[in-house]
């Protein structure tokens, strides 16, 4: 199989700003983004805090009838592919719409459009045989979840395969290995892939609230997503979305690409154990981790860094603990490991194409983000977490891992463009 | 090897070893199979709330379907429908496989599900609570019932099956993508895949919401309200329920010394572009893609199982890229799915189980409720009875809301025991 996939494209929108370089600066920066819920009002919730993203839809670009059509996960996702479309420098109008493929991951889809239609059509929840009359003509466009795919397609003029990837918080993650799967494969030449999530409403936030899932730290928002800190106890909502153009490596060096990355391997499992629980010896993750690295044709030592799930509950940040000294052994304590949800929180299906995306940008700018908030140790947790500054650290190779409900495990290998690690 | 695990060079085809029916024509393939022969609609009006009010009161539910009877208890509550309906329809395909998935390695087995709207009633339920009662009255398992990865992860766990698994949403074309996808971890290290669609949207939320497309028919005779190709062509009926079916490697179906209903010899997939861009639709182009991918010609099909939306203007693109792709008539077509109304997620998996059921039988199932073909749809529909073709190779056809296109071939089995 000779065909590879690079990423040469690289759009965001994020907590804490909209693009990648207001992405890579909160990163390296170490702040955070999280701050009190104000999408809706959350007085009656336990959990009150999330990262939200500033993100005004006509700013962004979009026209008056895009945004009230598309959920504001749709809009995310298609200003993140209008960016990294540009950022590749590819004149997709002049492509083969055949060669163009898309797969984007979702955990939720457009949950939000489908509340605020809800309230309205039952009437406050009164009617369980709810209105059509008040029904908006996109609702059944918010009843699944396959628009997001849609509208990212329709943005890239893709007339090739699309998909659109929902295994819950590794949804981002899959859908980038779903669209490598289909470069490698020859189905497509051209892949925008990455994932969008908007969650931050009632319904999401009484469902974290209702398992405990969620911080219960109110008083002090922006240091209430603490990864791998002692006083973890549970995440923080997020919000965004990456989308990347994925190229076939040969075909991005005809033209001259500039290339963030090459994606070189890339592994799922899962526990069948528990839909929300983990066990804490971490073997399915490593098992994964274990794959992809084989894939890539990596040894442990190879790994010159770790982006973690790092979601900030106390089982899966031991979970995770265990799975890389499981899978990388002694490499585990060498190697710089930190999670972002410190400073974006957790964006559930998103959050994986966003970490994707800080791996692309960390490799290019060879610098690795801080575990923001990471103060008071854990003893079950004693790693290098790269706590609260960034780094600058030589990488050529990187490993993203995700983890999420319905027991999904996924990790991924990335590495510098091959002329650069030629070079160098 | 690549960074997906895709191994080069030639595979042999992946094999259909198991499959597992809930749909409006039943609970089980052997019924489903019954119903689709006789001709046995499943769609009637609403029963599952009182749709008086909507002016769409037609629809498939599956008959008898109890969940308290049929799915382990506790999964019962803490699922929504579209789970319990799949919970069912894996394991049969998992028993009709003679699989028992203890005895594998756990790490080579995986669950690959399409779904197009995940919980939906549950949802509903948990939304009335949350608005009229507040958000400490929503249930604990929202979180895991409601989103569209429920089904894989369920399954997952009560068959131990710790590969690679997945969750495929591409509307009607989902149940057809995931058996892509199957066919993919097949070549990537697996051995075997349990791959399938379901959906369950048939709450007063999911109607309306469905019914927003335009696309649904307004017709209240259920005899009359999905006729695609047909000039009474009055738009889709919703219908929920679905098929698993267990696709294995051939090496690993041989080494188990079992048979197999059919090869998935190819696929492929394409999108629509976007309403008024002046393009036309990608079909044509993917049925000749996948017919490349399968290295069949169009001349060695012997049945198209049409995606048949009942909508005049689908009816007619359909028709049209078949026929651009067979030659005016030159392929029978069909579709059962007149039987059970558009199953979403459903559809298409269920469709490959009535093509497989086909092949293996040496029949082909008519579309039953057809009477006179819209002008302009040029197709050798199969109508009024089966008829005893001995077909050797059957092509799929699954279009979803939005441009999703999809297309699978596949070729006649060794197994007969369900189709004779």
């Amino acid at each position: 199989m000779s065909r590879r996939a690079v990423i040469t494209g690289v759009g965001v929108v994020a907590p804490g700003g909209v693009g990648h370089d207001a992405y890579w600066d909160l990163l390296t920066a170490g702040r955070t983004a999280t701050r009190a819920i104000s999408l809706f009002d959350a007085s009656g919730f336990r959990s009150r805090v999330a990262a939200e993203c500033d993100f005004d839809p006509l700013a962004a670009g979009l026209s008056p009838q895009e945004v009230r059509r598309m959920d504001r996960a749709a809009q995310f996702a298609v200003v993140a592919a209008r960016e990294a479309i540009e950022d590749s420098g590819l004149e997709l109008s002049s492509a083969d719409p055949g060669r163009v493929g898309v797969s984007i991951g979702s955990a939720v889809g457009c949950t939000m459009g489908l509340e605020d239609e809800y309230a309205v059509i039952s009437d406050g929840g009164r009617d369980w045989l709810v209105d059509h009359t008040y029904g908006v003509p996109h609702l059944y466009g918010y009843m699944v979840p396959s628009t997001l795919a849609v509208e990212v397609a329709w943005q890239a003029g893709a007339e090739g395969p699309v998909a659109l990837i929902s295994t819950g918080c590794t949804s981002g993650l899959d859908a980038i290995g779903h669209g490598v799967q289909l470069i490698e494969e020859g189905g497509a030449d051209i892949v925008l892939a990455g994932a969008t999530d908007a969650p931050l409403s009632p319904i999401t936030s009484a469902c974290f609230d209702a398992i405990k899932a969620t911080t219960p730290d109110n008083d002090d928002p922006a240091h209430a997503s603490r990864p791998f800190d002692g006083r973890r106890n549970g995440f923080v909502l997020g919000e965004g979305s990456a989308v990347m153009v994925l190229e076939e490596a040969e075909a991005a060096r005809r033209r001259g690409a500039s290339v963030y990355a090459e994606i070189l391997g890339f592994a799922g499992r899962s526990n069948a154990f528990h839909m929300t629980g983990l066990k804490p010896d971490g073997r399915e993750m490593a098992e994964a981790i274990r794959v992809a690295l084989d894939r890539a044709r990596l040894d442990p030592d190879d790994i010159d860094y770790i982006n973690a799930h790092g979601s900030g509950t106390k089982q899966n940040d031991r979970h995770e603990t265990a799975a890389f000294k499981r899978s990388l052994g002694e490499r585990a304590y060498r190697v710089p490991v930190s999670s972002i949800k410190s400073m974006i929180g957790h964006s559930l299906g998103a959050i994986g194409s966003l970490e994707v995306a800080a791996c692309a940008l960390a490799l290019r700018h060879q610098v690795v983000p801080p575990t923001a908030n990471l103060s008071v140790s854990d003893p079950e947790c004693d790693l290098d977490y790269v706590p609260r500054d960034a780094r600058e650290h030589r990488m050529e190779r990187v490993l993203t891992v995700g983890s999420g409900f319905g027991g999904f495990q996924t990790a991924m290998a990335l590495g510098r463009p091959r002329t650069q690690r030629e070079v160098a | 090897m690549s960074a997906s695990g895709l191994r080069s060079g030639h595979h042999p085809p992946p094999v259909v070893t198991g499959l597992g029916v809930v749909a409006p024509t039943g609970i089980g393939v052997r019924r489903h199979w019954e119903s689709v022969l006789a001709g046995k609609s499943g769609l009637g009006r609403i029963t599952r709330f009182d749709p008086s009010r909507y002016p769409v009161q037609v629809a498939g539910e599956i008959p008898g379907f109890d969940a308290g009877r049929l799915v382990p208890g506790r999964l019962v509550p803490q699922t929504d429908r579209f789970t319990h309906v799949a919970l069912i329809a894996a394991e049969a395909a998992l028993d009709d496989a003679r699989a028992e998935p203890r005895s594998l390695p756990e790490y080579e087995m995986a669950v690959v599900t399409a779904s197009s709207s995940g919980g939906t009633e549950f949802g509903q339920h948990e939304m009335e609570r949350l608005y009229q009662k507040g958000s400490s009255w929503v249930s604990a398992y929202q979180s895991i019932a409601w989103f569209y990865a429920a089904t894989t992860g369920q399954v997952s766990i009560r068959h131990g099956m710790r590969g690679p698994c997945g969750v495929l949403c591409c509307e009607q074309a989902g149940g057809l993508e995931a058996l892509a996808q199957s066919r993919r971890l097949l070549n990537s290290g697996s051995r075997l895949v349990l791959s399938g669609g379901t959906d369950a949207s048939l709450c007063p939320y999911g109607l309306v919401a469905q019914m927003a497309t335009g696309n649904l028919s307004t017709e209240d005779d259920p005899a009359r309200a999905y006729k695609p190709f047909d000039v009474a062509a009055s738009g889709q009926v919703p219908g929920e329920g679905g098929a698993f079916l267990v696709v294995e490697s051939a090496a690993s179906a041989r080494e188990r010394g079992v048979g197999h209903y059919g090869t998935l010899l190819g696929h492929a997939a394409g999108f629509d572009p976007p309403p008024g861009s002046g393009r036309p639709p990608v079909l044509a182009s993917v049925i000749r893609q996948a017919l490349a991918n399968a290295e069949v010609g169009p001349e060695e099909v012997d049945v198209v199982f049409a995606d048949a939306s009942g909508v005049p203007a689908h009816d007619l693109a359909e028709a049209r890229a078949i026929t651009e792709v067979f030659g005016p008539g030159g392929v029978p077509v069909t579709a059962p799915k007149t039987l059970t109304g558009r199953l979403y997620a459903g559809g298409a998996a269920l469709d490959t189980v009535t093509a497989l059921l086909a092949l293996t039988s040496g029949v082909v199932p008519h579309t039953a409720g057809l009477e006179r073909q819209a002008p302009g749809c040029d197709l050798a529909l199969v109508r009024d009875r089966p008829r005893r073709t001995d077909p050797r190779v059957a092509v799929v056809l699954a279009r979803g809301h939005g441009g999703f296109t999809s297309a699978l071939v596949a070729g006649r089995g060794d197994r007969t025991d369900i189709g004779q």
